[in-house]
């Protein structure tokens, strides 16, 4: 037990510990490298409540795609990687006030919750629940969180769709009347 | 004239019978199955200490050393490690140099033949000569971040190895999410690409880790696709219970599509040859690992001629039966079959020119991922017809998977022959404008 609880504190600090780096360095690729070693410790938990499904996604999902859509965001974004770059810009008051009310709102439920413990044992087969359950209980969110995806997914495409020569001409021709202008 | 093949050809006999006479002492002694299996070992050992323990007798307090059930599993877990870490770079140093050789005979080269009998002794020489190297870091470069990605490069390789079933019994751990672990483990290999490639500073270096990365990301979507199908066959993650699944039938037989399409996605992944845009010589010199020398290097050299086998392995963990064999022990079988995978990845990357970036870009997204969602989907929609109707697996589900397989591979050479014309010609503006 004291052995769990020194390994809780052990990671735990270390979440709080790069989640203060993510937010004051100055270079924001060593931000973003901290922002992984965070999303990886919050994954050591789940591994220690006794929940591998769960780390094997927050490592898949948070540090295999989301962290490096952002180390690609930052690469593509002009003089961004220059360290002068500062952390903050006029509207941070604006931040602070949003972050205060959020921060209240989160320690209150904090404070408020009375923690249940379960005395029930972990159920053998998680996996195979879990995927139980997200086919009949929560089928709902579960489907409308894939049709979310999958309409960023074409929004995406039509975003980023290359545009052929004829196409780009026929956006820049006015709506009234085509015929004027053809040749 | 006639003498040479001969005399080759029963010098060939003789190594072979040398190499047998060994792997079959191997067997018989016990060597391979009592390292590798911990609980087998550590009963053994409990036995073992229980019966010193008793032979002393209660009274000698000075020898009294019977250990407690968490020590013995630590010192078999170290145990473990210390014999996959070995296994890990003798096989590298078996694979390196006979990736070299068979390129080389595949490109009527020789290959390497200088350094010992064959030259098999090549990998050995150039380890040394990796080792004396002089260790450049240049002056621009972030130290800190240059430093770490050779280092956290080589961690999804050696993590991965845990899960691997060499044979009955012999793995480090089971896991019950196994291919989660190994999809997200591998997923990791991304970051420290892009550090390297940020921290050189070097455009070569950087333009090589982008194009990493991009290629990583859109290959892993068909590469974890493909997969779900045998998952569902399985109805397991872990890979010893999808490799006990295949005792009746490999799974590579109901799943032809999918096991082409893992392949091809794995050899993206790798950035073998085909796919080799990362670290195309010929355009943008190395890549990603361009100024790193001596051991950095050697590590990136790891995995980038490591990982081939490991996806070998995985691969025949999959969907060629893993262990499963006659007559040989399981191990054995199931290197003989991950040394046939890597052949088969070896001669595709030896024979097939590189693809271009947006043919690259085209192919995952065009191809591999529709035809892995029409995977699985077909394997749902058979998977749930025989639960509901109980059709046996060998004759009625093995006929469905058949025809739902040529069904896939007849659409996808029609759609091939009706639209591969297009953008064909050239490639796009946005490519030759430059």
């Amino acid at each position: 037990m004291e052995l769990t609880q020194a390994t809780f504190f052990l990671i735990a600090g270390g979440i709080v510990a790069t989640a203060v780096g993510v937010v004051t360095l100055r270079n924001i690729f060593h931000a973003a490298l901290l922002l992984i070693a965070c999303f990886g410790g919050v994954a050591a938990l789940y591994v220690l409540l006794e929940a591998p499904f769960l780390a094997g996604v927050q490592v898949l999902i948070y540090i295999g795609a989301i962290s490096v859509l952002i180390l690609f965001g930052i690469m593509l974004t002009e003089r961004v990687m220059q360290p002068e770059q500062t952390a903050r810009n006029e509207q941070w008051w604006l931040v602070l006030i949003v972050m205060a009310l959020l921060a209240s709102a989160l320690a209150f439920l904090l404070a408020s919750a009375p923690w249940p413990i379960s005395d029930q044992p972990l159920v053998p087969d998680q996996i195979a629940g879990l995927g139980v359950d997200f086919l009949t209980t929560y089928v709902l969110p579960f489907e409308v969180a894939s049709l979310l995806l999958l309409m960023a997914l074409l929004g995406a495409v039509i975003i980023a769709r290359e545009r052929g020569p004829e196409e780009m001409e026929m956006e820049k021709r006015p709506a009234g009347d085509p015929a004027e202008r053809a040749p | 004239m006639l003498g040479k093949p001969i005399f080759s050809l029963i010098r060939l006999l003789l190594i072979g019978a040398l190499v047998g006479i060994l792997l079959a002492a191997l067997w018989y002694s016990g060597l391979f199955s009592f390292l590798l299996n911990p609980t087998e070992i550590a009963s053994a050992t409990d036995d073992l200490l229980e019966s010193i323990h008793l032979c002393l007798g209660e009274g000698c307090g000075l020898l009294d050393f019977r250990l407690s059930r968490e020590l013995i599993d630590l010192i078999f877990m170290l145990l473990t490690i210390l014999t996959l870490l070995p296994f890990l770079v003798i096989s590298l140093v078996l694979i390196v140099v006979v990736e070299r050789k068979v390129v080389g005979r595949l490109q009527d080269r020789l290959g390497p033949n200088r350094v010992g009998p064959y030259g098999f002794l090549q990998t050995v020489a150039d380890t040394i000569k990796l080792i004396t190297k002089e260790d450049i870091t240049p002056r621009q470069a972030h130290r800190l971040v240059f430093n770490l990605a050779p280092i956290l490069v080589v961690v999804p390789t050696i993590l991965v190895l845990a899960v691997i079933p060499f044979g009955r019994g012999m793995y480090a751990v089971d896991l019950n999410i196994g291919f989660l672990y190994i999809a997200a483990v591998s997923g990791g290999t991304t970051i420290p690409v892009l550090m390297a490639g940020w921290a050189s500073r070097n455009k070569y270096a950087l333009l090589g880790a982008m194009r990493a990365v991009a290629q990583l990301i859109a290959y892993e979507i068909p590469q974890v696709l493909s997969i779900v199908g045998v998952l569902l066959l399985a109805g397991s993650l872990s890979l010893v219970s999808i490799t006990q699944g295949q005792q009746s039938l490999w799974y590579v037989v109901l799943q032809p599509v999918g096991f082409l399409v893992f392949l091809l996605s794995s050899m993206a992944e790798l950035e073998r040859k085909p796919f080799d845009i990362p670290e195309a010589e010929s355009e943008i010199v190395a890549g990603y690992h361009i100024e790193y020398s001596g051991m950095k290097f050697a590590m990136f050299y790891l995995v980038i001629f490591f990982n081939p086998f490991l996806v070998s392995m995985i691969a025949v963990a999959l969907f060629l039966g893993g262990w499963e064999g006659p007559l040989l022990p399981g191990y054995v079988w199931f290197l003989l079959k991950s040394t046939l995978v890597l052949f088969v990845i070896m001669w595709l990357s030896a024979t097939v020119p590189r693809l271009r970036v947006d043919q690259l870009m085209g192919f995952a997204w065009k191809v591999l991922v529709p035809l892995s969602l029409v995977n699985l989907l077909l394997t749902g929609l058979i998977r749930a017809l025989a639960r509901d109707l109980k059709l046996p697996l060998i004759p009625d589900q093995l006929l469905l998977f058949l025809g739902a397989n040529a069904l896939m591979i007849v659409g996808t050479s029609l759609v091939y022959l009706l639209y591969a014309h297009r953008g064909r010609a050239q490639a796009p503006a946005s490519l030759t404008a430059s």
